[in-house]
């Protein structure tokens, strides 16, 4: 174990760990707005329970989102300095235009819709989770942008005397290709988690409250959430399409390794489960699916798809010997993983409609495991999704520019890697269980009474008039 | 103009603005138990940062993004050099910052108490420690010639450092304290101008030392007259406390720090990062910098949002501008 290994640990868990909060920061903030937007119009007293019960659970996990996420952009200058230096010239300026025209815009609105509900107009309020959710959705395209560069440089040159990478095309960093796909395919993942939240919460309402007043509030959180889901999932698998048909592309390697593809074949089928031998070298025994990863990776049924063994030697004669393979295990069930849970969430939320036909009240146990697994699955989608995209890249930190082991700090020594790897999995380890505990807590109590609501104009005296909201 | 002077000059702005923010915010925190003798009181000085205190933060992070765009080499030597620091940074920022938002999240005594211990540990940590951090980014520090950081942690607690370290966190305290007359009612405001002028007086011994040992170490002339401002604003400041003037002494201890977080950009440019060691280890806002073609389209950026943001953020202190008291604080 060296100071390579452990900054590759921390890197992996806590942006796995942040990236537990970010879909739902995202999702839900949307949902939320549309809550809220929707008991604007109507006046429906429902909509403002739902706006506010939801706001919740949506701003105890905003809070971790928030602090995990400033960790991001500080390890990449304390473990990954010479990454840092090297493409510091292009991957630094989405960050900063991410902080500046996102992080600004949802940190300072939120803070007015937390605690405008009696400061502000009620549609100034209203704009406010807008605004929110406008910076939350937008800084996740720059942040998308900057990964991408990642996996599929485009718009740089290499610096001769400085070895350094330098921006030559902004628009092209902004509108590369895998940033165009991965963007609409990682907010469908979050509408995914974000709606299976609210249908899980909703539907256990809904069975086990069955002669609450506020059936009729979770009858239409769960229709309403299993919509988003189902939606969001159609949208998962088109982008996810796409983003297969590139990634043959640009990174061919990534796609024989989430097939365990030892050869190359045309046609070549789609594996559904393959063993390899413990080296990962070649295939022993698999079930496959024939014409269609030719069909997912090119479009056409008789494509060639690269094998892993030919990209290998095809990589070690242009780059220098050594070996250009992910892990491929890890690589393998990653993305069927990803693919499988993703898809699961879908499917409950079918079961959840059905449920509801005609106006009747589900009922069943199962059903209700079913819809409390829910929101898990899509969490686990998305975090296989990012070991399988990050995994699939390596050994690469840039793809074809810089190796992974080359990029980690010099000056950090293995004690302050270790050190650091440590605090960080402890705290989060703690804040997890304390956050999780405060969602059940407040998912279980229910939609909220609103019927005592402060009066929203703002002209009377009111010294000693608790706020509507505090801390 | 050049480029690397203007994002110089800009990365010194989002620095002073972030102190001069959340500054107050670290004093409010720290003198949660001295002020807040209840939970009631407790929440009313929670609640005067509540709505803000996460904008506050993002200037700490548009800084950082803004320092990793426009100058890599000093993002990427400053932040893996001063590696502990940071991490403490960090993990205190995390803390206090999931405090605000979950203490009042359960009714037990002993739930709170421990969020009330984030939330002061939490503030506390970073005052201390981003004094001594810019302290050492003025001194230099051990660099080679590649601009790695070659030295460790105890060079970084030098006396100088240390003194930085203080001086930040009494500015950070009297500046909180100033804040929290200005914001809140009754005896909490009471208590809290009265103990503004306390700590002012060691803020500002301890400032003026702290500003004097900077000039001696190095200098220029704008850093010199910067420094008479800071020094000169924080007694303002002072003198309006005494008398109660809230809105003037929160003025002057803004300013006070801003001008004080000035001194230090002015005297240290056009270094970034100077190396006590090899002179060609020193980083400059030339050899850290970005190409010219990344950095004009950042500056594009900087100069069509940041009036933007400063108009929203402004319009935010606006909408809670009210004062708040006990009275204010709801029972559930």
């Amino acid at each position: 174990m060296d100071a390579l290994d452990v900054a590759r640990w921390q890197f992996g868990v806590t942006t796995v760990y942040h990236f537990l909060f970010v879909p739902l920061t995202i999702g839900l903030s949307v949902l939320v707005a549309i809550l809220q937007t929707m008991w604007h119009r109507t006046g429906n007293e429902r909509y403002l329970k739902l706006t506010k019960f939801y706001g919740k659970l949506f701003l105890i996990n905003f809070a971790m989102g928030v602090v995990t996420g400033i960790v991001q952009e500080f390890q990449f200058g304390m473990n990954w300095s010479d990454y840092s230096r090297f493409v510091g010239d292009i991957f630094g300026a989405p960050l900063a235009i991410e902080a500046l025209v996102a992080f600004f815009l949802e940190s300072t609105f939120i803070g007015l819709w937390i605690f405008g509900w009696d400061r502000l107009p009620k549609r100034a309020h209203l704009a406010s989770i807008w605004a929110a959710a406008i910076g939350t959705n937008l800084s996740a395209y720059f942040i998308l942008a900057a990964n991408s560069f990642m996996q599929n440089p485009v718009g740089y040159r290499i610096n001769a005397d400085t070895g350094r990478a330098e921006l030559t095309d902004f628009p092209a960093v902004l509108t590369n290709k895998v940033a165009l796909v991965t963007f609409p395919h990682t907010l469908a993942g979050s509408f995914l988690v974000a709606g299976s939240l609210v249908v899980a919460v909703g539907l256990w309402h809904l069975i086990r409250n069955r002669d609450s007043a506020d059936t009729g509030a979770y009858r239409f959180a769960t229709k309403f959430g299993s919509w988003v889901v189902l939606v969001a999932s159609a949208a998962v698998l088109f982008t996810g399409d796409i983003q297969g048909k590139i990634m043959t592309d640009v990174q061919p390697m990534k796609m024989a390794a989430a097939e365990g593809l030892y050869t190359t074949e045309s046609p070549a089928s789609f594996s559904v489960l393959t063993v390899g031998s413990l080296d990962g070298s070649r295939e022993l025994f698999a079930i496959k699916i024939p014409y269609l990863l030719s069909y997912l990776g090119t479009g056409d049924p008789n494509g060639t798809v690269h094998g892993i063994n030919d990209l290998q030697a095809q990589y070690a004669s242009q780059y220098g010997a050594g070996s250009y393979t992910p892990i491929i295990p890890v690589t393998y069930w990653s993305f069927r993983f990803m693919i499988a849970f993703g898809m699961a969430a879908g499917a409950i939320a079918l079961l959840v409609l059905w449920s509801q036909r005609k106006g009747r009240t589900p009922s069943s146990k199962w059903l209700l495991r079913a819809g409390l697994a829910m929101p898990v699955l899509p969490l686990l989608a998305n975090s296989f999704g990012w070991i399988f995209t990050e995994m699939g890249r390596q050994p690469w930190i840039v793809f074809g520019e810089m190796l992974t082991r080359n990029g980690v700090s010099r000056s950090v020594s293995l004690a302050e890697v270790l050190t650091s790897f440590t605090a960080f999995t402890l705290i989060y380890a703690t804040l997890a269980v304390i956050e999780v505990k405060l969602l059940l807590r407040y998912a279980r109590a229910g939609v909220p009474d609103v019927s005592e609501q402060p009066p929203i104009d703002d002209t009377t005296d009111d010294a000693e008039r608790p706020l509507a909201f505090a801390y | 103009m050049e480029l690397t002077t203007i994002w110089f000059l800009l990365v010194a702005v989002l620095f002073t603005g972030y102190f001069i923010l959340e500054g107050f915010d670290f004093g409010v925190g720290m003198l949660l138990p001295v002020l807040g003798r209840d939970d009631r009181e407790r929440r009313v000085l929670i609640n005067t940062i509540g709505p803000v205190w996460d904008g506050n933060e993002v200037w700490l992070i548009t800084a950082g993004g803004a320092m990793f765009a426009a100058f890599p080499e000093w993002y990427a030597t400053l932040f893996s050099g001063f590696y502990l620091p940071l991490l403490l940074i960090l993990l205190a920022l995390i803390a206090r910052g999931v405090a605000f938002e979950y203490r009042h999240k359960r009714p037990e005594v002993s739930w709170k108490r421990r969020w009330d211990a984030a939330i002061v540990v939490g503030s506390l940590v970073p005052a201390i420690l981003w004094g001594v951090a810019f302290a050492n980014i003025l001194r230099g520090v051990p660099l080679d010639a590649d601009h790695e950081y070659v030295g460790g942690l105890v060079d970084l607690l030098n006396p100088y450092a240390l003194l930085g370290g203080a001086t930040t966190l009494a500015l950070f305290l009297t500046h909180g304290a100033v804040f929290l007359a200005l914001k809140t009612t009754g005896d909490i405001r009471e208590r809290a101008g009265a103990l503004a002028v306390r700590l002012g007086v060691g803020a500002a011994v301890l400032a003026v030392g702290f500003l004097t040992w900077t000039l001696s170490i190095r200098s220029s002339a704008a850093a010199v007259v910067l420094a008479v401002g800071a020094a000169l604003a924080l007694l303002g400041g002072l003198a309006a406390a005494r008398v109660r003037r809230e809105g003037w002494a929160f003025t002057g201890t803004a300013v006070a720090i801003g001008l004080a977080v000035a001194t230090l950009f002015a005297a240290l440019f056009p270094n970034v990062l100077p190396s006590t060691l090899d002179a060609a280890g020193t980083l400059t806002a030339t050899n850290a910098a970005s190409t010219p073609y990344t950095l004009k389209i950042m500056t594009w950026v900087a100069v069509i949002f940041t009036p933007v943001v400063l108009a929203y953020q402004g319009w935010t202190y606006w909408v809670f501008r009210k004062r708040i008291g006990v009275a204010n604080i709801p029972q559930h």
